[in-house]
């Protein structure tokens, strides 16, 4: 239970990141801390106390694995997560390069 | 186990506190490297190695790249007049809407955190539901003594093909964001 609330601390460090910094960069970086909290959350869901890793061995008689599922849900989140992350740092990139900062505020064209 | 998960956690949320507080850009982006480097400590702890793996692969590439950004920048934030425009914006009318804004949102997360946990299994007494036909039979249905990457790429197969379709896709409009000149 304090783990689950733990991770959802983490998850709201991220959010009041992602709301009140003005650098595109720490926005970048607390979008990135709701990635890892949710990812740590699913993973905690499949635990089984005194499991081992899924991993198939003859020797160990009566084992308990921990859920595969939801590592290997994580794992193709983690992936798609990276390619999402490359994208929003060329977009940070090109906008460096067009208005000479990273700060929100100076980005005035994006006001529409 | 349990204790040692939490100390682990704190360490992560306090780093990542300093990390949206930092003043410097690069020390931002090192201690969102503390987060990412838990992340694997935890998924060692809770038995994921594959996870680890791919977590220390995706956080230094991520790091790598983040830095060769910021590094030719200005890494300063221009952080003081913003302290004085929030005390100055706090006398505002708007001031009250939002912070009932704020607060009813704040609600909002906390309700549907708490209904999202009572139904939860508590940490530790997981019951396998799905992922039995996967434990029992995965091995011998495909090959594979490693049941995660029997999952991902056999059960889920389609999933995966999916996945590479994303890194494609998203090397694809990476160039295409910073490509120097456009095609006339």
């Amino acid at each position: 239970m304090t783990l689950f609330i733990l991770c959802f601390v983490l998850f709201l460090v991220g959010l009041y990141g992602v709301l009140t910094r003005k650098n595109i960069i720490k926005i970048f970086i607390g979008l990135s801390f709701m990635e890892f909290s949710t990812f740590l959350f699913l993973v905690l869901i499949g635990y089984i106390e005194g499991g081992i890793a899924p991993i198939i061995s003859k020797n160990i008689t009566n084992p308990v694995y921990v859920d595969p599922l939801p590592q290997a849900m994580v794992l193709t989140a983690i992936v798609i997560s990276l390619a999402a992350n490359a994208m929003l740092l060329a977009i940070a990139v090109k906008i460096y390069k067009k208005y000479g900062t990273f700060d929100i505020r100076k980005i005035s064209n994006l006001k529409g | 186990m349990e204790i040692i998960l939490s100390i682990v956690l704190i360490f992560m949320i306090i780093g990542a506190l300093f990390a949206l507080h930092a003043r410097d850009l690069l020390s931002a982006l090192i201690s969102c490297g503390i987060v990412g480097y838990g992340l694997v400590i935890c998924f060692l702890l809770l038995k994921a190695p594959d996870l680890a793996i791919v977590q220390i692969v995706v956080e230094t590439i991520t790091l790598i790249i983040m830095i060769a950004v910021v590094l030719d920048s200005t890494r300063h934030e221009l952080e003081k007049t913003a302290i004085e425009k929030k005390w100055k914006s706090l006398i505002n009318s708007k001031a009250l809407i939002n912070v009932l804004i704020t607060v009813i949102i704040g609600i909002v997360l906390l309700y549907s955190f708490r209904l999202a946990i009572t139904h939860l299994n508590p940490f530790g007494e997981h019951i396998l539901r799905m992922s039995e036909a996967y434990l029992y039979g995965g091995a011998d249905k495909t090959g594979s003594a490693n049941l995660v990457t029997g999952v991902l790429f056999d059960f889920r197969g389609y999933d995966t093909f999916g996945e590479a379709t994303i890194l494609f896709t998203a090397a694809i409009g990476v160039l295409t964001i910073l490509r120097i000149k456009g095609r006339k």
